[in-house]
């Protein structure tokens, strides 16, 4: 083709979006039944590069538009909308066990969207594409506050929607690798939800005292929402994710400090000591080691270690006794923690107990363990830092990336509706139906 | 007896939900604008506020009764007051003007294009019509409006006595490319070249009144021509698809260029709300303090506006006055606005097609004359005002208060079907690979 006559026209509606907005990407204009690749190119905090592709034919009159076309190869394939976001991938010659997440949320994820002439699956960086597009993905809306907190020994930050509020509140914790991950807290934000994002296991405190937190520090993080001017202290819901679940199902069933109105578990379990705070979950799961498996790809199998599903009721949280509604999203195909497992044993439990009409359970065959806002690569395995060992290895967590990225859009827009409907409506807590979910 | 213990004494927040998409978008992007989860039948204004560069504050508002699933959508109901009535999906923008108290003969101008114009959209309970400020809203978002698409680059251009601000696409290109002209305010207006870029256009936002040495009639000539070739001569330009864009006096020395330039050959011009009054010889200023030998012409009307138009009209008669149209070899788009008072813009337009047809060139002339609209013909949806203070650039003249014409509705509706024909015929004359052709 032609360069110095190309008309190609390749557009990306929003240009600017929020990281869980879909876009239309269309080409036209293009010679008809031309071959070309639509490539994606992202540059993430680490410096890494991150790439995905389809290939597609454009139609009678020049046109893709890949919200309808099928791609016929690359990194996805078949009519996938988001396919360029989320099978990224980093680039051939990259380190391996990398993980894409975005830790500055105050500025957006760049992506640079291009067509190549031609179904290609490499050398993307030698060739001049025929046009390329530059695309933001934000995980903060316009006018959503950033407020860092420090006081009672705290290590969070609180995102505010824009607007005079009050607001229903979410604390919100992720995982054993630590850190203060905020991009959660804020896309929820962005959704009208005051969000605090809390660290637990690398926070100031411990870093000095040597020591971890009680669960004091948890229900401090909770008063701070509640007493805010701009929350609605009575309408706090709790949100985590692998090691956050152990604790919000302990703070949801035993705390007499923290008033929940809904709770959110994903890629959890119950299982962990009934007494004890922080240190003792880990201790507990530290003590079957030895059941750490490794895959063929030399990667660590961490579900049996969890396993099995004690009978002994010092060592799971007593679901009977949870008064508000739970959703539980779970992986079919977690390899880190048995939360297909736990969710049959907490089902069973409230069966029991009479309260089963407060759970929900989502269940994503395929899926892994990270189950993150949509369209955010699947990766199936990555480094991780364990805190017990101090070591980064690499951390098999499952998931089959098509499926895998289903799951993420499908919890996400569920988890949204569940928040929605628990910390707005004016109805009873625990008669809100999900059914037609 | 059974108790049943209620959770929590104070019910959950029932604030009703605001919407606008997109939240970041650019200023010719159309919004969504919708409340949901109010009572059916509840009065509630919507409500937009601005903080310029200036520091003044831009407001709107629209009175909207929620229907019987207690929503309120702008694009399908009917506002039934404030500052704009009907179903005006953009109303919210192109409705704002200065809030009560504001200082008068206000203009709102983007001038930092690298960052977004930034509006609250409210929901208050009832329909209000003042006092907003004195108020707390049912709820409100924050939206970002911008000029310039993620990827476009912005170059301070000071090259060959040019000086300037050059907007390149993202891409690998090439791009056709438009050399960029405001009117007699001056400065360097960056906006209007920034949104033509993120359209796929290399635009170079030109600042022609700062140098003193355009003394001569010649040099000024060489230095449009000079701007010309900088975008010609870029890497990432197509040579032989750069046009002209010019509002106003930019207008006027569009058709000059096109007109008389041997070296230089758009391939086609956009005038908007231009005269043709340009003698070949003579240099911007002369151009410009023409009319005030006319200054028995100048008319002040009630509101102590300066009135401009009638200035000009005795030029229409002496041929050695005006631009020779009949030389002009390109598709040229003629934008105007009926109400104009500071340009005599219709018969100008009616003189143009006159002459180009004499001449033999009248099919490479397409014209749009909007009813109800005045001279400040803007990229869609921003604030109409019928008149404003300006101060000639480059002149020993005061500020005064020039009246520019046109009535709100029927002159936003002009601004966003302009902006769209413009659009279109820049498309279909710099980049359709078929030869170029006046017609739209």
């Amino acid at each position: 083709m032609d360069r110095k006559r190309c008309t190609l026209k390749l557009l990306v509606q929003p240009s600017r979006g929020l990281v869980d907005e879909m876009f239309i990407i269309l080409v036209q204009k293009a010679p008809s039944g031309f071959q070309l690749t639509v490539h994606a190119l992202h540059k993430c905090e680490d410096g890494h590069s991150w790439e995905a592709f389809g290939h597609y034919t454009a139609d009678t009159i020049g046109t893709v538009n890949v919200s309808e076309d099928p791609s016929l190869g690359g990194t996805y394939s078949g009519v996938e909308q988001m396919g360029l976001l989320w099978s990224l991938r980093p680039v051939p010659g990259s380190k391996p066990g990398l993980r894409l997440r975005k830790m500055n949320v105050q500025i957006p994820m760049e992506v640079t969207i291009s067509v190549y002439q031609g179904h290609q699956t490499e050398g993307f960086m030698d060739q001049v594409p025929l046009a390329s597009v530059v695309v933001e993905r934000w995980y903060m809306a316009p006018g959503v506050s950033r407020i860092p907190i420090t006081e009672d020994g705290l290590t969070a930050t609180l995102f505010l929607p824009p607007g005079p509020g009050p607001f229903p509140g979410l604390l919100d914790l992720w995982g054993g690798g630590g850190q203060l991950v905020e991009y959660r807290a804020s896309l929820l934000a962005s959704h009208g939800i005051a969000s605090l994002a809390l660290d637990y296991l690398t926070a100031k405190i411990i870093m000095e005292t040597g020591k971890m937190v009680d669960l004091q520090y948890f229900e401090k993080a909770y008063k701070i929402l509640e007493q805010h001017p701009q929350v609605h202290g009575s309408s706090i819901g709790m949100l985590g994710l692998s090691l956050g679940t152990s604790i919000t199902l302990k703070m949801a069933v035993y705390s007499e400090v923290m008033k929940l109105r809904c709770a959110v578990c994903i890629s959890g379990c119950h299982m962990q000591p009934v007494d004890g705070s922080v240190e003792e979950i880990l201790k507990y799961f530290n003590q079957n080691a030895d059941r750490t498996r490794i895959s063929e790809e030399n990667e660590l199998i961490w579900r049996d270690v969890l396993l099995p599903v004690p009978s002994d009721l010092a060592f799971k949280v007593d679901m009977g006794r949870l008064k508000c509604p739970l959703l539980v999203v779970v992986g079919e195909d977690d390899q880190n923690w048995p939360a297909s497992e736990s969710a049959m044993d907490m089902e069973e439990m409230m069966e029991q107990a009479g309260n089963s009409h407060l759970l929900t359970v989502l269940s994503y065959p395929k899926a892994g363990h990270l189950i993150e806002p949509p369209y955010t690569p699947h990766a199936r395995a990555s480094l991780f830092k364990s805190l017990a060992t101090r070591e980064k290895m690499i951390v098999l967590w499952g998931g089959e990336t098509a499926a895998h990225s289903r799951a993420q859009e499908d919890a996400w827009r569920k988890l949204l509706v569940f928040l929605k409907e628990n910390l707005y409506s004016g109805s009873n807590p625990g008669t809100t139906s999900l059914s037609h979910l | 007896m059974i108790v049943t213990l209620r959770l929590s004494t104070m019910s959950p927040p029932t604030s009703p939900i605001l919407s606008v998409q997109p939240t970041r978008g650019l200023v010719d992007e159309k919004l969504k604008v919708v409340v949901e989860s109010l009572p059916p039948g509840s009065p509630v204004t919507l409500h937009s506020l601005h903080h310029s560069e200036d520091e003044d504050y831009w407001e709107a508002f629209g009175h909207y009764v929620s229907d019987f699933r207690g929503m309120v959508s702008v694009s399908e109901d009917l506002s039934f007051g404030g500052t704009y009535t009907g179903k005006e999906d953009m109303g919210l923008l192109w409705s704002m003007r200065p809030v009560p108290g504001s200082r008068k003969g206000l203009r709102l101008r983007k001038m930092n294009v690298c960052s977004p114009m930034l509006h609250n959209i409210s929901v208050y309970s009832g329909h209000v019509s003042e006092g907003f400020r004195e108020q707390t809203p049912l709820t409100s978002v924050l939206v970002e409006r911008w000029y310039m698409a993620p990827g476009v680059k912005r170059i301070d251009i000071m090259e060959k006595g040019v000086r300037g601000t050059l907007f390149i696409p993202p891409g690998p290109g090439p791009f056709p490319g438009l050399l960029d002209m405001w009117g007699g305010g001056g400065g360097l207006i960056e906006y209007r070249s920034a949104l033509l870029a993120s359209h796929g256009y290399v635009s170079l936002a030109m600042d022609y009144f700062n140098s003193q040495e355009l003394e001569s009639a010649d040099l000024e000539f060489k230095y449009f021509e000079t701007a010309f070739n900088i975008i010609k001569e870029h890497p990432q330009v197509i040579p032989d698809r750069v046009g002209m864009f010019g509002l106003s006096l930019g207008s006027l020395v569009t058709m000059h260029v096109a007109a008389e330039s041997t070296i230089v050959k758009p391939r086609c011009c956009i005038c908007v709300s231009g005269s043709h009054f340009y003698p070949r010889d003579r240099t911007i200023k002369e151009v410009i303090m023409e009319p005030r030998s006319n200054s028995h012409r100048l008319r002040i009307d009630e509101n102590n506006h300066h009135v401009w138009r009638d200035m000009w009209i005795h030029l229409l008669d002496d041929p050695s006055k005006k631009v020779d149209v009949g030389k002009i070899n390109c598709p040229i788009l003629l934008v105007n606005g009926k109400d104009d008072q500071n340009v005599p813009a219709d018969e100008c337009a009616e003189d143009i097609a006159l002459l180009m047809n004499a001449a033999g060139n009248g099919h490479l002339l397409s014209r749009v004359l909007y009813p109800d609209t005045g001279h400040l013909i803007e990229p869609p949806y921003s604030p109409h005002f019928r008149a404003s203070n300006f101060k000639a650039a480059g002149v020993a003249t005061k500020t005064v208060m020039l009246l520019w014409g046109g009535q709100t509705k029927p002159h936003s509706d002009a601004q966003e079907d302009a902006w769209r024909k413009i659009l279109s015929f820049l498309q279909h004359n710099l980049y359709s690979s078929t030869p170029p052709r006046a017609k739209l």
